[in-house]
């Protein structure tokens, strides 16, 4: 009773007329128009597909469900709402409950996709070995030891990593496999979570740089510290668990130039520059336009020979406020 | 920064005030300023796109490159912001548009750098190149490379 006193003599009713962080707008009209459901999504076209899987590929693909369901259960349940009473804002908070939702959804796509493709049992064993592998465990624990600590910026530097890297040894899987014409459909409902994804470390990465306003050169400095630390040390584990899942399929160096990508674009959202050189970022070019079908280089006049560049003319500009 | 504000006499008083620049490169970065940050890094001289439609119209008096972010975009739509559509609406500006860098996120999918490629197509200009946030150092390199080719009279004459 008493802490529930204590809730209503903090809680102000939101006023949303009067903002002062347009950022939380913004955000929350993206997430909202983002809005999705696994039902949506045609997975039972995916079942012929997955039938041409061999037995390894699809532990493999199952075990790496598993393992993203863990982190989006962690990020729905106890990550996203953690930062809820460190907000600066009252529309932040709402932010916060939004991402909080979507993480669950996101988690339960997971078990839709399970039912969609596989028996009882292989989802029981997989969801066995989400439990049983220590790597899985000890990432979750890294980052939910901050969710659980005190400091509010530190809370927010293991939610950006959580959501622009800690993902991305998983989102790997369905992209190569829609890279190969495989499980496509599924490889649809990942692209949804991994866009929900980017704007949540956009976002929570967006607010940390806030927090970091009128901090003294010092704290700036060992916050800064901290964040290429905890990266360092779950980057080793991300790299054990890498070859955990993928080495049975000889991709495991595939994925590894994957995660550097990703650890730079994380580091990227908290404001700090990349800490991995293009050299060992040289994604696949496959996985990379599986992600996003634009993202040839050669589209880029600076890149290329530029005599051989083509301006696109298919882009649809009719909803844009031009007046020319 | 080389802008400086010039009073318009053509649109007598009461008008939005204008500040005009003579940079080659202009940009527009959100409250996030990811965008900004890559500009800072580039170390060339820039105008920034106002953020508020209360700030002073930007307007360009020699030809230069846009750069801007897409972050997002719903289905595509909106991706272009309002302040960047309110400034090539000014034909001046958009007279002397030569070319488009984007920035933006591979996790956008389709919409990953989508408001530079939209203009780029809109104005007919090239698409220069892409970067991710705010670009890594390999990204500054080539765009200050680039540029520096793109700005020769020979690229300029190029058909």
């Amino acid at each position: 009773m008493t802490e529930k006193v204590k809730l209503l003599s903090h809680v102000e009713a939101i006023n949303w007329n009067r903002i002062q962080d347009e950022k939380d707008v913004e955000v929350w009209n993206r997430l909202v128009n983002n809005f999705w459901l696994p039902e949506k999504v045609p997975l039972s076209n995916d079942i012929q597909s997955w039938g041409t899987l061999t037995a390894e590929e699809k532990t493999l693909t199952m075990r790496v469900f598993t393992g993203l369901t863990l982190l989006d259960t962690l990020q729905g349940t106890v990550g996203a709402v953690s930062l809820i009473p460190d907000a600066l804002t009252p529309h932040e908070e709402a932010v916060y409950t939004n991402i909080a939702f979507m993480e669950s959804v996101h988690a339960k796509s997971y078990s839709s996709i399970f039912s969609t493709l596989c028996s009882t049992k292989e989802i029981d064993d997989a969801f066995r070995w989400s439990v049983e592998n220590p790597n899985l465990q000890k990432k979750a624990q890294i980052v939910e030891s901050y969710y659980l600590g005190d400091d509010p910026l530190k809370k927010k530097i293991a939610s950006t990593l959580l959501e622009s890297f800690l993902f991305y040894s998983g989102f790997y899987l369905p992209m190569y496999w829609s890279s190969r014409a495989k499980l496509t459909n599924t490889a649809d409902l990942i692209r949804l979570i991994i866009r929900d994804e980017a704007v949540h470390g956009y976002y929570i990465g967006y607010k940390f740089q806030k927090g970091l306003e009128g901090l003294s050169e010092e704290r700036r400095q060992e916050l800064k510290d901290w964040t290429y630390e905890l990266l360092f040390e779950l980057y080793e584990n991300e790299v054990q668990y890498t070859h955990d899942l993928y080495d049975g399929v000889g991709l495991s160096e595939d994925v590894k130039k994957f995660l550097h990508y990703n650890a730079n674009k994380a580091l990227m959202n908290l404001g700090y520059e990349a800490m991995f050189p293009a050299t060992v970022t040289d994604v696949n070019p496959a996985i990379l336009s599986a992600l996003s079908p634009n993202a040839d280089e050669n589209h880029d006049f600076f890149s290329g020979s530029g005599s051989s560049y083509v301006i696109g003319k298919a882009v649809n500009t009719e909803d844009e406020d031009w007046d020319f | 920064m080389t802008a400086n504000t010039l009073a318009d006499p053509a649109r007598g008083a009461g008008s939005v005030p204008e500040s005009a620049t003579d940079c080659d490169l202009v940009y527009f970065s959100s409250a996030s300023g990811y965008t900004k940050r890559f500009m800072e890094k580039l170390g060339l001289p820039c105008a920034r796109i106002p953020l508020y439609a209360t700030g002073p119209r930007l307007v360009a008096t020699r030809p230069f490159v846009l750069v801007l972010p897409t972050y997002g975009g719903e289905e595509g739509r909106h991706s272009v912001p309002p302040q960047v559509v309110r400034f090539l609406n000014d034909e001046r500006n958009r007279s002397l548009l030569r070319g488009v860098i984007g920035a933006g996120n591979t996790n956008f999918g389709k919409a990953y750098c989508l408001a530079a490629m939209k203009i780029a197509a809109k104005c007919d200009v090239p698409l220069l190149y892409r970067f991710e946030l705010m670009g890594t150092s390999e990204d500054v390199d080539r765009v200050r490379e680039g540029l520096e080719e793109f700005w020769t009279p020979k690229s300029q004459n190029r058909p």
